[in-house]
């Protein structure tokens, strides 16, 4: 019983932390379900969202503001920032990229990923800045049944809330708004979009936007969890498997491959590290990942793009 | 605004490894490479330490016009914590200067690691101050090599003496739980063979528990460590990982009492964003904590005054500014030593590691230099590249660090045959001849 009380903490405790990971890997469905751009950057736009936040946050408060009217103000400032970041990729590397191969867009966005961070640290700081947005204790479920309870997280329940509420007005915004459906129709074909009157400016802006939105959100959570501090980036990293689990193209995809990453490399770790070294949770996930692109190379919920030659 | 200003020049020069002082090189001054890291995930840790070192360097060439009239020139080189760019940094460094550097800090176990041989063969002493190869403390093999003030073996032991402490002796460890949780790294790895060795002689049960770099994500191992229910947990961490651990221990109900970070998981960046969670976490002390002494007061003078500072005022003082400054120390006492039997002049690294080898830091001697109360006397010879082996327990009461234990010295009965043994599999596999250090003078 005790056994399987852990397993129970282990699972949910992993699934959890999958749901963090695909906050950040909605940002990158977001952008290349839209334009068909790869966007490395994404880590690097959650920690500016972060550091506009909490920068934002700290001064406000410090010049006594109630912390609620700074929480609305530090969120409104960095999503100013978000939306001047959109119009500047926009402005400066995708627009003329227009039309270009997936490679060469996959690339602007390295050159992306550095500027963001240096500029950011660079305006922002470079210190750990502690967010608390959020509770970060924990429940301890079903104490009667398991001894010492089940385990769970506030913040990853905060978490979870947040992605299913960001899934379900992504989805809404996909398919029921003509924005949306303009999106679609400019990752198909950048070209064939702009020939029937779509304005790929205004669009790659408002995508841009969107998923620069998505990392403030990204950011609100993480930062609580870890402080907003540089290694924030590196959450990129962690949300790669889950697309290529999820499908790049697949926003409940990006849940589900989360999910499955979550719970995958933390039973991993608790169960299998012991006996292997340990430290096996972040290439586990690789190892996931690689099972998946094998049997379905576009991710489980991806779209299968047949081009006819 | 100042700030803003102050971050632009740093990062930029950081980033194009820029030297901070006059790049013109003279030929009456001493080069001394910095190998540091102000970007990525460790700069938390990486910048208030090259701060530190900066500062001091700064104030000799401030207050005392150079060493013995000999000026500091230094130069910055940003690693990111990374081994290949710090293999490429002092690639670009090391012949820098009018006699080539000094000595060189890596402030990364890796890059120690990666460098080992490199500075043998370029006659170059490479000074890692609390971290770095344990085996090293035997210079008759390891001569360029110089663990300064503590090894992670004198740690380890360390640790476990205060844990006993705690327990009320040696013999309450017979039966406990001591997790190690590590950096995945050679860092972090570096203390696990001594304690085997002390788990075998007290009798507790050894568990590693490691966190793949940078340490982001440890809910598996905070739920390994929650069902396996060890009496105590060593932190190695660095960067991201000390807080995080913190803020995971909270999350599962460990006790932060219980948990001992190495003296690199026990600075102001390692609990602050841990805020109230990470009150009564403790971490070992590399002899120093935060606090100013007599020295700062004359950086705050020389330094600060005059608009040259590295960091924030505020910031002098803290635990990895005070480290910064007491490396930089040791690097410049040495090279002042070296001085007495070469000469007044800029060194050679080969001369630098004579100075290096004899050096004797007494009570008096480190009053003099305005170290008091940060560092007991050190005393480094061939058969000792560590010099000293002290060390205390510091505690995190939500505002600041207490000191709340005496002084502890690591057990060389224990650590002694450890450092033989490894040391002689090095150099049997380098085809080292050990140095016989009762001929060394």
């Amino acid at each position: 019983m005790i056994a399987f009380g852990q397993f129970l903490e282990v699972l949910i405790g992993g699934l959890m932390s999958g749901v963090l990971y695909s906050l950040v890997a909605l940002g990158f469905v977001l952008i290349f379900k839209a334009s068909g751009v790869f966007n490395y950057a994404q880590g690097a736009m959650v920690l500016l969202a972060g550091l506009a936040l909490v920068r934002a946050l700290d001064l406000l408060v410090a010049n006594g503001f109630p912390l609620w009217v700074a929480v609305v103000l530090g969120i409104g400032f960095a999503a100013v920032i978000m939306a001047a970041t959109a119009w500047l990729i926009e402005r400066f590397v995708v627009g003329p990229l227009v039309n270009q191969d997936a490679l060469t867009l996959f690339m602007s966005t390295i050159g992306v990923t550095f500027v963001i961070e240096g500029v950011a640290e660079m305006i922002f700081g470079s210190d750990v800045y502690p967010l608390r947005l959020f509770p970060t204790d924990a429940w301890f479920l079903f104490e009667g049944l398991f001894p010492g309870g089940i385990l769970v997280n506030k913040l990853d329940v905060w978490g979870a809330l947040i992605a299913g509420i960001l899934v379900a007005g992504l989805a809404l915004f996909f398919q029921r708004t003509k924005t949306g459906r303009a999106l679609r129709a400019v990752a198909d074909d950048h070209l064939a979009a702009h020939s029937v009157g779509i304005p790929i400016s205004w669009i790659w802006f408002v995508v841009w936007l969107a998923a620069g939105l998505v990392a403030l959100v990204a950011a609100t959570v993480w930062g609580t969890k870890l402080g907003v501090q540089f290694s924030i980036t590196f959450l990129a990293l962690k949300a790669l498997p889950v697309l290529i689990i999820g499908g790049l193209t697949s926003i409940p995809g990006a849940i589900v491959g989360g999910l499955i990453v979550g719970a995958g490399e933390k039973i991993a770790e608790v169960y299998l590290g012991p006996s292997i070294g340990g430290g096996i949770e972040y290439w586990f996930a690789y190892v996931l990942a690689l099972a998946v692109l094998l049997v379905r190379p576009q991710g489980l919920f991806g779209e299968r793009i047949i081009e006819r030659i | 605004m100042a700030n803003i200003a102050r971050n632009v020049l740093i990062l930029a020069a950081a980033l194009s490894g820029a030297a901070f002082s006059a790049p013109a090189v003279a030929q009456n001054e001493q080069f001394i490479p910095i190998l540091s890291y102000r970007t990525g995930p460790y700069a938390v840790n990486g910048a208030p330490y090259a701060n530190g070192v900066v500062d001091y360097y700064n104030l000799i060439n401030e207050r005392d016009g150079g060493i013995n009239g000999v000026k500091i020139l230094f130069e910055e080189c940003e690693t990111a914590y990374a081994t290949d760019k710090g293999v490429e940094c002092y690639e670009r460094l090391k012949s820098k200067g009018p006699t080539g550097a000094a000595f060189i800090n890596p402030l990364s176990t890796g890059i120690t690691f990666a460098l080992t041989e490199k500075t043998a063969t370029d006659k170059i002493p490479i000074i890692t101050m609390g971290y770095g190869r344990a085996d090293s403390k035997n210079g008759a093999v390891f001569a360029y090599n110089f663990p300064l003030l503590g090894t992670y073996w004198s740690a380890a032991d360390i640790a476990i003496q205060h844990v006993a402490k705690e327990l009320g002796g040696f013999d309450k460890l017979k039966g406990r739980k001591i997790s190690l949780l590590y950096h995945d790294s050679p860092y972090g790895k570096e203390p696990i063979p001594m304690l085997q060795v002390l788990a075998q002689k007290y009798g507790f049960e050894f568990t590693p528990i490691p966190v793949t770099h940078p340490g982001v994500e440890q809910k598996s191992q905070w739920l390994a460590i929650r069902q396996q229910r060890p009496d105590y947990v060593l932190v190695w961490g660095w960067g991201v990982m000390n807080s995080t651990a913190i803020k995971e221990a909270a999350a599962v109900a460990y006790p932060r009492e219980k948990m001992i970070g190495v003296w690199w998981s026990g600075a102001e960046p390692d609990v602050t964003p841990a805020g109230d969670q990470a009150t009564g976490y403790k971490s070992l002390m590399l002899q120093h904590g935060a606090g100013k002494f007599p020295v700062h007061a004359d950086v705050e003078k020389y330094i600060y005054a005059k608009g040259k500072g590295s960091t924030e005022p505020a910031k002098i003082g803290e635990v990895l500014y005070n480290r910064g400054m007491t490396n930089a120390m040791l690097g410049v006492e040495a090279i002042r030593k070296a001085q007495e039997k070469f000469g007044k002049k800029p060194l050679t690294g080969e001369q630098v590691r004579w100075g290096l080898e004899n050096l004797i830091l007494t009570a008096a001697r480190i009053k003099e230099l305005g170290f008091e109360g940060m560092l007991k006397p050190v005393s480094i010879s061939c058969s000792d590249h560590e010099g000293a082996r002290y060390g205390r327990v510091q505690q995190w009461d939500g505002k600041g660090w207490k000191v709340i234990s005496d002084w502890y010295t690591a057990d060389e009965s224990l650590i002694e045959p450890l450092v033989a043994d490894v040391s002689a599999k090095y150099a049997a596999e380098k085809k080292i001849k050990p140095r016989d250090c009762a001929k060394e003078t």
